[in-house]
């Protein structure tokens, strides 16, 4: 019997065969649980390879470059919940995976990440394929670890996926050298671990969650927040409760997008830079403010002085699992430090047996007040029959596929776009790159994606800058049969810069205009998809029709949109959320 | 406001670069660090200087807590504490200064631990205020070189920190 196959009821097993490194991360990878390993093989990971070709555990899942294997991986886990996996070559394999790693930070992204090193005698001589891996890595991870005794590579591993998995998630980077792959040792999976260094928080202050929610029953003008460690801690239940039970309005941070459904009456909409009028104003001028797991950050408050000025009286209840989160931007007046669902659960509880209800009459009026923000509409767009407006593709996205898709993007103007009219109703369905803001994440984040969900309807949204820049990936798609829908919204133009340059720059488009574009059709024919060109409003609904009935093959959907079409709202950078400028406004 | 925070972490290689990149990266002030085991080989105690806002403290002394190699870090300045710091000074010693270095180190309860027919190496402990005054103290024309070690503090009485 392999010891990897011994019952959980033999707590720790006995070890007596010797096996290589490599075998050994096979087998931890195996007892974690893993499926995919998206990767890139190269001369300091050979060894473990030649093993992973051995077994049957999980699969491997071969890239075209580095970054998009981190990015894969990334988005496997965004979407899952699970601890993302990544394996990539010492040297130029780790400074690519650079980009996916640090995306992965800035988001709070669960994934462990092998990487291999020269061998240890070999370490700081300026070797073939040598760089600092644990040194480069060390501002974009939430720990590193250099392995330099393959007797510790099983507990190292196990420690990785904790601390990656624990607390406020982020990936862990594992260096491997060579010859710690190939040393022989005894493996023996721990089946806990424990470290004195790193002790998450999980239940919040009781006494602290009182007064939280005798704060929320005295608000006036409530406003609840929701950002993206809600979904990252699987809160979104019980964030959905706390809302419905008080009758609250919600927004939801572009992190956060799904964790209250988009299209219920209580939610009113994304806030912040393209935030709504009736979200961001709300957020200026509420007196109870309830944050969820969100971090307050210069894309969604603006500016914090303005911010703090809305309403001086303002009291800021923030839950979070991360200590430094709290009154990093904004002092807050109730920290909960705790992970969100527990706390949640506990508020809810203490909610349920209060005999105190919302005030009913001012709730009334504070829903009257928003309601006329509403009432601006202003995610309106001027619809026309000639140039097709790429707000009315996502729209009829979200038509076509009932609102139910995973829909990944790319960042620019079409991730805005695709945020505020692709209404997420659950969480984990919108995907994207927020804290970093990597052009390029789109298609490789889709693939992640389909290889989590093989039966779900997978688009990415993109634009033809952010696309190309991990265009390769087409190729990866092929080789496993990967039935991705790309939405590409082509402005030819970098939108998003074009559009600062259009508000701030007077109209100087240094460097913006895409030119000498492919014809994206042929490229995808050339990587042996579907292609399509759209070029009328009146095409774009059964264009999408056909590109998702076609269930077994990749559809290239080239949309040539309005070039001048903008971004609104937009809070310029500097501003508080309440200056917002609205398409009416020009 | 000057803070004196001091750390215990796990004694590992890139523990130090850990920590001090941290600083920079976030843009937090170091007017010195100091580190070496403790009688626990596992463990090193670090002592850093730094300055900000009560906010800026605060910031820091959780994104260090949030450091994974990180056991514990208290502010001492949130309680009462002493602190120390050590300083070698080389300085030119020779005719009438040589006399009167010798009498201002005394008065400072310096001890001179090198000397050669011309130089001086003092050893002096203290608060760095303490350090400062006797550099004052001496002609600074003497002063060849100087190298301090950077404060390291305890907490007074039975304020212990511990793994």
């Amino acid at each position: 019997m392999k010891l990897s196959d011994a019952p959980n009821s033999q707590p720790t097993p006995v070890a007596t065969e010797l096996i290589s490194g490599a075998e050994i991360l096979c087998r931890a990878l195996k007892a974690e649980g893993v499926e995919f390993v998206f990767g890139y093989p190269g001369g300091a990971v050979l060894v473990i390879y030649d093993e992973i070709y051995k077994q049957k555990a999980f699969s491997h899942i071969l890239v075209r470059h580095e970054q998009a294997a981190l990015h894969a991986a990334d988005a496997y886990a965004r979407s899952t919940g699970r601890p993302g996996v990544a394996l990539v070559t010492s040297g130029p394999g780790v400074t690519n995976a650079i980009t996916g790693i640090a995306t992965a930070y800035m988001d709070s992204i669960p994934m462990v990440v092998i990487t291999g090193q020269v061998p240890t005698h070999a370490i700081g001589q300026d070797a073939f394929q040598e760089c600092d891996t644990v040194g480069i890595t060390r501002p974009c991870v939430k720990h590193n670890f250099l392995v330099k005794d393959v007797a510790d590579l099983a507990e190292t591993l196990k420690k990785a996926f904790y601390v990656a998995t624990t607390g406020r998630p982020g990936p862990v980077v594992v260096d491997i050298p060579k010859d710690v792959s190939i040393a022989k040792a005894p493996f023996a999976y721990p089946q806990s671990v424990e470290m004195r260094s790193y002790k998450p928080v999980t239940k919040g202050h009781t006494g602290q969650i009182k007064k939280a929610m005798q704060m929320l029953l005295d608000a006036r003008q409530p406003m609840i927040y929701v950002g993206g460690g809600a979904i990252l801690g699987d809160a979104s239940p019980q964030v959905t409760e706390l809302v419905r039970t008080l009758g609250y309005p919600c927004t939801n941070t572009l992190m956060g997008l799904g964790a209250y459904p988009a299209s219920d009456r209580q939610f009113v909409g994304m806030l912040g830079m393209h935030g709504t009028v009736e979200a961001n104003m709300a957020m200026q001028y509420c007196d109870v403010l309830i944050a969820v797991g969100a971090r307050f950050d210069d894309r969604v408050i603006g500016n914090p002085g303005h911010f703090a000025s809305g309403n001086p009286a303002r009291k800021i209840i923030h839950i979070d699992i991360d200590p430094s989160s709290i009154s990093k931007r904004v002092k807050v007046d109730v920290p909960i430090v705790g992970n969100i669902k527990d706390v949640l659960l506990e508020l809810l509880a203490l909610l349920k047996s209060a005999e105190q209800k919302p005030d009913p009459a001012a709730i009334e009026a504070w829903w009257k007040q928003i309601e006329e923000w509403r009432a601006k509409d202003c995610l309106k767009y001027k619809k026309t029959s000639s140039i097709i407006k790429p707000q009315y593709v996502v729209e009829k996205l979200w038509e076509v596929t009932k609102g139910d898709a995973f829909v990944t993007s790319d960042v620019g103007q079409h991730q805005m776009w695709a945020a505020q009219y692709y209404r997420f109703d659950k969480p984990r369905r919108w995907i994207n790159s927020g804290g970093l803001g990597t052009m390029g994440v789109g298609l490789p984040y889709a693939m992640g994606v389909k290889f989590a969900h093989p039966d779900a309807d997978v688009a990415c949204i993109t634009g033809e800058g952010s696309v190309q820049m991990c265009i390769q990936e087409l190729s990866t798609c092929k080789q496993y049969h990967l039935p991705i829908k790309v939405i590409l919204l082509n402005n030819r133009y970098l939108g998003m810069v074009r559009q600062w340059q259009d508000f701030f720059h007077g109209n100087r488009h240094a460097e913006s205009y895409m030119d000498a574009l492919p014809d994206f059709v042929k490229l995808a024919e050339a990587y042996g998809h579907v292609g399509m060109r759209i070029e009328k409003p009146a095409d774009v609904e059964g264009a999408l029709k056909d590109a998702f009935a076609m269930k077994d093959r990749l559809v290239f959907m080239d949309f040539v949109t309005d070039q001048k079409e903008n971004v609104f709202p937009m809070v310029p950078g500097g501003k508080g959320i309440s200056e917002m400028i609205l398409a009416e406004d020009l | 406001m000057r803070h004196i925070l001091s750390l215990l972490l796990e004694n590992e290689s890139g523990a130090l670069s850990r920590v001090a990149g941290l600083f920079s990266a976030r843009g937090y002030n170091i007017e010195s660090l100091t580190v070496a085991p403790t009688e626990d080989a596992t463990l090193s105690r670090m002592t850093i200087v730094t300055s900000g806002s009560d906010e800026v403290i605060e910031q820091i002394t959780k994104q260090v807590n949030k450091l994974v190699d990180v056991v514990k870090i208290v502010d001492l300045n949130e309680g009462k504490h002493v602190e120390r710091e050590l300083m070698l000074v080389k300085a030119r010693a020779v005719g009438k200064d040589r006399e009167e270095l010798k009498r201002t180190a005394d008065i400072f309860r310096a001890r001179v631990i090198d000397l050669t027919e011309k130089t001086y190496v003092i050893e002096l402990t203290g608060t760095g205020d303490k350090l400062d005054a006797f550099l004052e103290a001496i002609d600074r024309s003497l002063i060849l070189e100087t190298v301090r070690t950077g404060a390291c503090g305890l907490g007074r009485g039975e304020w212990i920190v511990k793994a």
